[in-house]
């Protein structure tokens, strides 16, 4: 490969002009792991063109002799194989071969006039036909016509702060955002998290323990290494209520004076290296979703959410619902048109007061933005009841 | 220095003789690079040098009406040959659209007009450091200001757009970029905000202590907010926000959305979706405009549309296959608006403000909150509580909803409008909204 010599040389004039005075001593330690996570594969080869339009034309036949109020049906995998060789300045060269797949369909569905979609997907660090032998492919497709026809029957929702149950799995979004990202390295350096000054502290109800964990098989957000070359781990971030580790990168963990979690993450060679998450979870307590549902009198259960977002420093975070239900005297009632769900990170684990015994992954669709940047992410968590949090319908 | 166009054509044409050569019936290239540097600072001190170099091809090739794409940032020869071979075979294995093709010979631009894209000045690190310096030191003035983080940013590409039609054209733009962004803190709560400029022309940027000096008051206001209850109130949108729902209208009236129905705006054309007084205008010709072009990303010319006259749509946003679909000719907005705009209001900042008892002015949303198959709207908001024409007080973790089709014929705007973004509203002002808080 011939490499783009002058742009190199340009960038290393600019530094130099730039960083006069600096100096500084590189630490080339780092520790050492022959775990994998996910095989070697290359799913781009594995099912070739003709296979993958073949199972397209299925599923828009499938969905479309399903019900006949199907307008639009939108279906793609994704796969891609990424190959990364890290070459630390002292010559040590790492590599890591990974793989990721992605199946979609997304439905739209119209009646009377009224139009809603539903979208759902699966994915991971695998082959696809892990995920799609035999027919379940089929399975995608049902749930995604499920989530439209509810939303076929969606009420207008209701507005005001209520007490709100979380189903599991994909809803652990709301992990992510409202205290995932307030936990990553950087922002704790540069004290503009609503974190920074909270290590060692209660930051959510007993019973509450989260971990950012990239050494689950196979899982969208599971990584061998991170981009700098340090094996991931299970960072316990917050254990039992108490605020136990932020995720860092080598660069915030030297500045902040502890070690690299292996969150060290970039979209790819264009970009620049940052914490980040990878598979964020609420580990199980011991309820179950019965008991979150008879213990509200008024309040909403969300099932599934769209995408979320958090502003770091005041800590308020959204995200929106594409599945919810009201719930009535202890009992789930009709489906509710999306709304936006906004809480406050630092408290909103204070909130929760109860943590079912049923803690789920996501279905394998997470793609976490941050400065431009986009990574896959997991997330997991147990059904939970929040008692607060701000609805935001337009029925008053 | 960017690569020249001789560099990019000789680029694009290889690839197009290749495609026709391995039996491509059709093609189209684009071959661009762009050159960025930058500098981060925080806390008055240098945090940051960048500096990226981004050369990029994306070559489609059809044969027939079968169509497949491939886009690679290695333009050496041998990589465009395997590239180029794997495009068409993967071509012959895609099945057919009728709708595929390159846009209509006469649509495609015949002139390139000189809009003033490109500033050939260039700017050392050590005045971009200059220039940080003084916005540091203006934005961290008072001392409720805890983090200063800003950066200047120096863009210039260049590219070409060729096809086997015989289009090939192409053109140098830049742009200069400065942001700041605070944090504030008081006994009760910590508050982010900022205040971003960018210009074609270097001399056009904003003056950095007055950008600094936005950024503070801009964050320092928002300290120490309270929530509201729910209720239904006006909600005046400040003009960063107000062009973000501009910009959803724009999603809802391209030609993809209208052509697999997943608008709410489908068949709208010539029927009032805004109040009388709204008029929106697509002008892609306005010289160092930060949407200016001289045609979309598939060569065809792009001349100014008025979307929306006096509250009626006018025009979707039509593209070469989307249009095909729908029966109509592309109006050369592949990828989408240029400058897009509403037209002023009659009324002024000062006025709006006034025109209701109380109403709540918002400065920031959170959430992707915006349904065009539905027009359902909900998002996360931050703002002031406006009573009389008199901010009161900051608001935040509320929520604002309601449906586009509502707002949209509630729309009141003032006469303030400015050429900051590539989209661009005036304060607006929506009535009928509900808030949901305490």
């Amino acid at each position: 490969m011939k490499f783009q010599k002058n742009s190199l040389e340009q960038s290393s004039e600019n530094l130099k002009s730039t960083l006069k005075s600096v100096k500084g001593t590189y630490n080339h330690e780092i520790p050492k792991s022959n775990k994998k996570y996910y095989e070697n594969i290359n799913p781009i080869e594995q099912k070739s063109l003709n296979e993958k339009i073949k199972i397209l034309n299925e599923v828009n036949n499938y969905l479309r002799s399903k019900d006949d109020n199907i307008k639009q049906v939108t279906a793609n995998f994704l796969g891609e194989q990424k190959s990364v060789e890290i070459i630390r300045s002292g010559g040590e060269t790492l590599t890591d071969v990974r793989p990721l797949i992605r199946f979609n369909v997304s439905v739209m569905l119209e009646k009377n006039g009224r139009k809603e979609t539903g979208v759902y997907g699966v994915g991971g660090r695998q082959s696809y036909d892990s995920y799609l032998k035999d027919d379940n492919w089929k399975s995608v497709c049902d749930e995604a016509l499920r989530i439209a026809s509810v939303n076929l029957e969606s009420k207008p929702a209701p507005a005001g702060e209520m007490k709100v149950v979380l189903g599991p799995g994909w809803p652990a979004i709301l992990i992510h955002e409202a205290v995932g990202h307030g936990l990553e390295g950087d922002f704790n350096r540069k004290k503009t998290s609503a974190f920074h000054n909270l290590m060692g502290q209660k930051v959510a109800s007993e019973g509450v323990t989260i971990v950012d964990d990239g050494t689950i098989d196979n899982r969208r957000g599971s990584l061998t290494i991170d981009d700098e070359g340090t094996p991931t781990e299970k960072t316990v971030l917050i254990e039992n209520g108490i605020l136990k580790n932020f995720m860092q990168d080598r660069l915030n963990a030297r500045l902040m004076k502890t070690k690299s979690t292996g969150s060290g993450r970039r979209e790819n060679y264009r970009h620049i290296v940052l914490p980040r998450m990878r598979n964020t979870m609420m580990l199980s307590g011991n309820q179950t979703q019965d008991e979150m549902i008879k213990a509200v009198d008024k309040g909403i259960f969300a099932v599934s959410f769209g995408g979320g977002q958090v502003d770091i420093t005041s800590g308020k975070f959204v995200f929106n619902c594409t599945e919810a239900y009201e719930i009535v005297n202890g009992k789930i009632g009709s489906p509710i048109k999306g709304a936006t769900l906004i809480g406050d990170g630092p408290s909103i684990l204070k909130e929760v007061s109860m943590v079912g015994n049923d803690m789920m992954m996501d279905p394998g669709i997470g793609t976490c933005g941050k400065a431009g940047q986009g990574v896959p992410v997991g997330v997991a968590q147990p059904s939970i009841l929040i008692n607060k949090m701000t609805v935001g319908g337009t029925k008053l | 220095m960017v690569k020249d166009q001789e560099f990019l054509e000789k680029k694009a044409s290889y690839c197009l003789g290749l495609a026709k050569k391995l039996g491509a019936t059709e093609s189209s290239v684009v071959v661009m690079n762009s050159i960025s540097e930058n500098v981060n600072f925080r806390n008055k001190k240098l945090d940051e040098s960048n500096r990226s170099d981004d050369l990029g091809i994306s070559i489609t090739t059809y044969i027939g009406k079968k169509k497949s794409s491939i886009s690679s940032s290695n333009l050496l020869d041998d990589n465009l040959n395997i590239l180029i071979e794997k495009c068409v075979e993967t071509t012959k294995n895609t099945p057919e659209d009728e709708f595929n093709s390159l846009p209509d010979k006469d649509l495609l631009a015949k002139e390139v007009k000189d809009l003033d894209l490109y500033d050939d000045t260039h700017i050392e690190n050590d005045q971009k450091i200059d220039y940080l310096k003084k916005l540091e030191s203006a934005a961290s003035n008072d001392k409720k200001i805890v983090n200063t983080e800003s950066s200047f940013t120096q863009n210039k590409s260049n590219f070409i757009l060729a096809n086997s039609e015989g289009f090939c054209a192409g053109y140098k733009t830049s742009s200069f970029t400065a942001s700041s962004v605070t944090v504030a803190k008081d006994e009760k709560s910590m508050e982010r905000d900022y205040e971003y400029s960018s210009k074609c022309f270097l001399k056009d940027l904003d003056d950095a202590g007055e950008l600094g000096k936005q950024a503070a008051d801009r964050t320092i206001r928002k300290l120490s907010p309270k929530k509201i209850g729910s209720e239904k109130i006006a909600i005046i949108f400040d003009k960063r926000i107000a062009k973000g729902i501009l910009s959803t209208f724009a999603s809802a009236i391209s030609s993809s959305a209208i052509s697999r129905g997943t608008s709410f705006l489908k068949d709208k054309v010539n029927q009032k979706i805004f109040s009388d007084k709204i008029n929106v205008l697509d002008k892609p010709d306005i010289l160092k405009g930060l949407g200016s072009r001289n045609f979309d990303s598939e060569g065809v010319k792009t001349d100014t549309l008025k979307l929306v006259d006096q509250g009626i749509l006018k025009h979707y946003l039509i593209d070469t296959y989307n249009g095909k679909k729908l029966n109509l000719k592309s109006n050369g907005r592949c990828g989408g608006t240029s400058n897009l705009y509403f037209e002023n209001g009659n009324i002024s900042f000062k006025d709006l403000l006034n025109s209701k008892s109380k109403s709540l002015y918002i400065t920031e949303t959170i959430g992707h909150g915006s349904n065009i198959v539905t027009g359902d709207y909900s998002v996360g908001a931050t703002g002031f509580l406006v009573e009389n024409g008199e901010f009161k007080y900051p608001i935040n973790e509320i929520t604002i909803a309601g449906n586009f089709k509502d707002m949209f014929k509630n729309i009141t705007l003032a006469n303030d409008l400015e050429f900051k973004y590539s989209t661009n509203s005036p304060t607006m002002m929506i009535e009928g909204m509900v808030v949901a808080g305490k």
